[in-house]
């Protein structure tokens, strides 16, 4: 059994991070380990004696090898730790559908614990009756299953200046995908009633920083929703329980959690959020404002620089693509930093305003590889490279970096995060 | 006073129109409002707690007034210790002021006077979430006199300016017209190809960059979280 290098650990951000960081790297060696032995079989210790009673855990947790996929937050990076992000362990994920417990979570003022019952959404504004919801009034409304993707439009933005952070649970972690159960705005709109001059909904979060955002009327009419479940279970605190707004294809941070009140309004509020905010700063000093849906990106989760190699021969390049604009068309991969690029295989799914998950099989030399991948969606977007991003908007834009990441695949345990001319 | 230098630049600069925005959402024909028997018809009073969003020509501003001197001390009591004396920041906590001029360089610093476009912003997000422990803490005269204190702190308004709810929608603000739509469609046009290259796109391929000392928080690392 080959131990794992320090390599194979997400970036060494700080003390914590790096005993977080080892965890996670022998979690990955349990999965890995039995290949290289070349004893006869024997029958095992789990074989001949009873395991766990079948509610050990009444809430069910991952196997203890698994103990390192956990969301991580990095300590530099924010002020406090209840205006922050934990970011999704990407490398470990796959299929479309990110488990509660690891899709990422961004708060403004913390975490709330609301109680069920005292919760209230009110709709008012430009409406023909204000109404007052609980959340069993919501649930009695007609639901809808809708899987989306929810990234946020600071995802990435460290690697703006370039490559920066050694994991791509760092790098592109802002970023979950899910099924919503819920009712559509639209719905709730209609029992309200709205008024002709009706143009904006403000959604407000109830919690301590009370975020607000503008949408426009013809967005919230078409397919934005009030969800109560996520993957088939009540919403996580961290997501927004016991009800949040889902915006598809649309910044994360509209997608307000524990969603108090809509004002219905005829023109936009210029939130913070919206203009000191989510606001992309071009190289000509002005800034572009309400970018709403996000581009076309993917990234390669596997390998990564947490997750690399450990063999030669046959091997999966595994990934992510996803488009706010619509449907994923198609994902190409290069191994040679984008001079050539081969068609990836899109296995599950394809779904508007969905991830796919994309492979190519590979038969590994063990020389050294340029790994890129590159989204197309179906309307003819194609996702760009870092430097064209840069040639068109600067380099102080934060927001919607969704450039081509290139993984060095370079040795046997070894993956870096580069960029490439 | 120093801290006073750009007001009159300030001042001339228009406050944009918010019009600009309203074609990004289309006409809507009224929604027909439709009884599902569900929800609890509400009066003003049954929600008014709720109502705590300024728009930038002051709607929803409540009744109030402060001044910068009262400011000052509310600011030194309540937000200090986070933001600094002066609205200068401490440690990684949000800076308040000053960074006028530096939008175009390297490392721009954004600010309520380099970059916000709306004092309303100002007073609505104060009002909603600060301070930081103790959000929806202030009175509205509070929150009047401490956006008062950081807009005179950034030269936009002068020393005895007393702040209102009738005059909270005509400050106007220095990077007032430094912001336009989203225009990717546009200006990013060139990402829409429909012949991506595929084969022997680039003569030569080099590693140009590598992310190598991690212990080193990134120059904007500030900025990439928010
Ligand atoms: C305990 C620390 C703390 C205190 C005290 C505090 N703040 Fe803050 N402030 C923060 C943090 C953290 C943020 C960023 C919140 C976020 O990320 O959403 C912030 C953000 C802000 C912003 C937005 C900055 C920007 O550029 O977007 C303003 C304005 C502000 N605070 C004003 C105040 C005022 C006024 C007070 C006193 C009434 C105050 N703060 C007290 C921690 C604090």
């Amino acid at each position: 059994m080959k131990k794992p290098s320090d390599s194979r650990a997400p970036a060494q951000v700080s003390r914590r991070a790096m005993l977080a960081a080892s965890t996670a790297a022998l979690g990955l060696a349990g999965t890995r380990a039995a290949q290289a032995e070349q004893k006869p079989l024997t029958v095992s210790e789990w074989a001949t004696q009873l395991g766990r009673p079948v509610d050990d855990h009444a809430y069910g947790v991952p196997s203890k090898f698994e103990a390192g996929v956990i969301r991580r937050r990095v300590d530099w990076l924010t002020a406090t730790a209840e205006s922050s992000v934990a970011f999704t362990p990407l490398a470990a994920l796959e299929g479309i559908i990110t488990p509660n417990g690891l899709g990422f979570i961004r708060d403004h003022g913390g975490t709330p614990d609301i109680d069920p019952a005292q919760h209230r959404l009110v709709i008012e504004g430009l409406v023909e009756k204000p109404l007052i919801f609980t959340l069993e009034d919501i649930k009695r409304f007609p639901r809808v299953n809708r899987i989306h993707f929810c990234e946020c439009a600071a995802n990435s933005a460290m690697e703006n200046n370039g490559p920066q952070m050694q994991a791509v649970q760092y790098s592109h972690g802002m970023v979950h995908n899910a099924m919503y159960t819920g009712v559509l705005l639209k719905t709730l709109l209609e029992a309200v009633g709205l008024k002709p001059n009706a143009k904006y909904v403000m959604p407000e979060g109830g919690d301590a920083s009370g975020l607000t955002r503008t949408i426009p009327l013809d967005k919230a009419l078409d397919d934005c929703m009030i969800a109560y479940n996520m993957n088939g279970e009540a919403l996580h605190p961290g997501h927004g329980y016991p009800m949040r707004l889902v915006v598809p294809g649309w910044q994360a941070n509209m997608w307000v959690k524990w969603i108090r009140r809509i004002k219905v309004g005829d023109e936009p509020f210029m939130t913070h959020e919206e203009t000191a905010k989510y606001t992309s700063l071009m190289k000509d000093g002005r800034s572009r404002m309400f970018t709403w849906p996000m581009d076309a990106k993917s990234v390669i989760t596997s390998p990564a620089p947490e997750a690399p190699w450990m063999s030669k021969g046959q091997n999966v390049i595994s990934g992510i693509a996803w488009s706010g604009r619509g449907t994923i068309k198609q994902v190409d991969v290069s191994l040679d930093g984008g001079k050539n690029w081969v068609k990836a295989q899109i296995e599950g799914p394809v779904l508007p305003f969905s991830m796919v998950r994309f492979y190519v099989n590979t038969d590994w030399n063990g020389d050294e590889l340029l790994l890129q991948s590159r989204a197309h969606d179906n309307t003819g977007y194609v996702q760009p490279t870092k430097n064209m991003l840069r040639a068109i908007r600067g380099r102080s834009f934060n927001y919607h970096n969704n450039g081509i990441q290139t993984w060095q695949v370079r040795k046997i345990g070894e993956v870096n995060n580069v960029e490439v001319s | 006073m120093s801290k006073f230098r750009n007001f009159a630049l300030a001042a001339i600069i228009a406050l944009p129109s918010v019009a600009f925005a309203a074609e990004a959402a289309k006409p809507v024909s009224k929604v027909a409002a439709k009884d599902y028997g569900l929800g609890t018809p509400a009066t003003l009073d049954m929600y008014k707690a709720y109502l705590i969003d300024v728009r930038p020509d002051g709607q929803g501003a409540p009744v109030g007034k402060g001044t910068v001197k009262e400011g000052e001390k509310l600011f030194g009591d309540q937000c200090s210790s986070c933001h600094g004396d002066f609205g200068e920041g401490v440690g990684k906590f949000p800076v308040l002021m000053g960074g006028e001029g530096t939008l175009t360089r390297d490392h721009p610093v954004k600010t309520i006077g380099s970059y916000w476009p709306y004092a309303s912003t100002l007073f609505d997000y104060i009002d909603r979430a600060m301070p930081f422990p103790m959000p929806k803490s202030l009175t509205p005269d509070q929150v009047y006199s401490i956006t008062d204190w950081l807009l005179n702190q950034n030269n936009i308004v002068k020393d005895d300016f007393v702040l209102t709810n009738e005059n909270i929608g005509t400050i106007k603000m220095p990077n007032g017209n430094g912001f336009y739509m989203d225009d990717r469609k546009v200006a990013e046009k060139s990402f829409w190809n429909a012949n991506a290259c595929m084969k022997n796109c680039k003569p030569t391929v080099a590693v140009t960059a590598k992310a190598i000392s991690l212990n080193d928080p990134p120059k904007d690392a500030k900025a990439a979280a928010k």
